[in-house]
């Protein structure tokens, strides 16, 4: 690095250390993303502030980057790993605080016969650093793992993932199963993964398809937000 | 934007009153052509145009790529046929197929058409975790999955993308003593369990089994 480029975070003023820290986040610097969380909380930022400006902000622009062919799978990657090093430090801030700022659990899991995570591992972050509280399911869910976390942990979203085009179908099994039960009413059910587009989310009755993960979160929180507004009106 | 990078294959094979077009996909080149070879008659009536290999890390590229080369070029051939599976598309893949009126392989990826169904089915059944290699691929490994995954760069998401793997199974197109020491150790640095199948080309025989020799 020259000594140009050696600067100091600290000499930022709060909007340039934002912007900074996207910058960071973009070009997946772990240790900056970290530092730059630090001195914004030392400056008296709220958490949920700095997660949603410099975090979320910075994940944004990286998630219309990939979605246009400009970043591919490992620079998203190193960025992603560069948010969770700002998270690890909101997050035991975010869990203490006295206002409950949560826009409810989301539950989300790969489904049966798919071991792939990367996606919905993407999509967790995006929807934790968006305020939800996410319960992570892993990968290779039958519907029965759906079933249990929703009795459980009563979300307000629950989100499949697949990337094979074979297991895709596999959510359909689940969505009709909590149709049976009842869920559908107080469970809204999103959907996503590579190999689908809105058509299939349709034809499985889930019109909610995250085309990626920053849109996915999108999404949720919309969702979650219109919901409010309509209890608000009643 | 430019989608394609398509590869002529064969100068001989570009020959536009060629009336078959086979475009298939990059990691395919080596068994179409050795296909291609053994019967004279394909060799004069087909023309063989492939997309990049590397779009097998990158399916969303697939669709928009074989649709933008059928744009320019359907209008010179009779027939078509696509020499890729569903590739991770979700069915966009077929959505331009049906839109040229052309065919493609059998199945979802190539792995499974080059194993057959049954034995792909079984050893899914018996490791989920597997991480699928062909001829193509252990050749290319370190373009297509070292590079092409970011890993020579990035070593440390490895765990990231190989978590839930745990064995490495080499179907293989042909016998080649080199690429099964290969593929033995890129299981072995992975950490994985390690198996050889010689599958031969399997269903990849269809892109030509459909030509009507005779009518062209």
């Amino acid at each position: 690095m020259s000594e140009e480029d050696d600067f100091d975070l600290n000499d930022l003023d709060d909007k340039e250390l934002v912007e900074q820290i996207q910058d960071d986040l973009y070009d997946g610097l772990d240790a900056e993303v970290t530092e730059g969380t630090e001195i914004l909380l030392g400056r008296g930022w709220d958490a949920n502030d700095v997660l949603g400006e410099a975090l979320v902000g910075g994940m944004k622009i990286v998630g219309v980057d990939f979605r246009d062919g400009i970043l591919f799978v490992p620079e998203v990657l190193k960025c992603a790993g560069a948010m969770k090093g700002g998270m690890k430090i909101l997050r035991p801030i975010l869990a203490e605080s006295a206002e409950d700022t949560s826009l409810g659990k989301f539950v989300i899991g790969t489904v049966k016969g798919d071991i792939h995570d990367i996606g919905k591992n993407l999509v967790a972050m995006m929807c934790e650093g968006a305020g939800f509280e996410v319960i992570n399911l892993g990968i290779n869910n039958p519907v029965e793992n759906y079933l249990e976390a929703i009795d459980e942990h009563e979300p307000v979203i629950v989100g499949m993932s697949a990337l094979l085009t074979t297991t895709m179908p596999y959510m359909g099994v689940v969505v009709e199963e909590m149709e049976k039960r009842g869920m559908r009413k107080d469970t809204h059910i999103m959907c996503g993964g590579a190999p689908l587009n809105q058509e299939f989310a349709d034809s499985i009755g889930v019109p909610a398809y995250g085309r990626d993960a920053a849109r996915s979160a999108e999404m949720a929180e919309e969702y979650v937000r219109g919901m409010d507004k309509k209890r608000g009106h009643r | 934007m430019v989608w394609i990078k398509s590869v002529v294959i064969d100068k001989k094979n570009s020959d536009k009153a060629k009336k078959r077009l086979v475009l298939g996909c990059g990691a395919l080149v080596y068994d179409l052509l050795r296909l291609i070879k053994q019967n004279p008659t394909l060799s004069e009536k087909v023309n063989l145009q492939c997309l990049p290999a590397s779009w097998h890390n990158s399916p969303q590229l697939i669709a928009p790529g074989v649709e933008e080369y059928l744009s320019e070029n359907a209008h010179l051939y009779e027939d078509i046929y696509i020499a890729y599976a569903d590739c991770g598309t979700g069915g966009a893949l077929d959505r331009v197929i049906e839109k040229y009126d052309a065919k493609r392989i059998d199945g979802a990826h190539c792995y499974e058409f080059f194993a057959g169904s049954e034995v792909f089915e079984q050893l899914s059944e018996e490791e989920l975790g597997t991480f699928y290699l062909t001829d193509y691929l252990v050749k290319n490994f370190h373009r297509i999955m070292i590079k092409g995954l970011g890993l020579d760069k990035h070593p440390e998401l490895f765990e990231v993308y190989f978590e839930h793997y745990k064995k490495l199974v080499y179907l293989a197109q042909t016998e080649n003593e080199q690429w099964q020491k290969d593929a033995k150790q890129y299981a072995k640095d992975f950490g994985f369990d390690y198996e050889y199948r010689l599958v031969g080309t399997g269903n990849l025989n269809s892109v030509f089994d459909e030509i009507d020799i005779q009518s062209l």
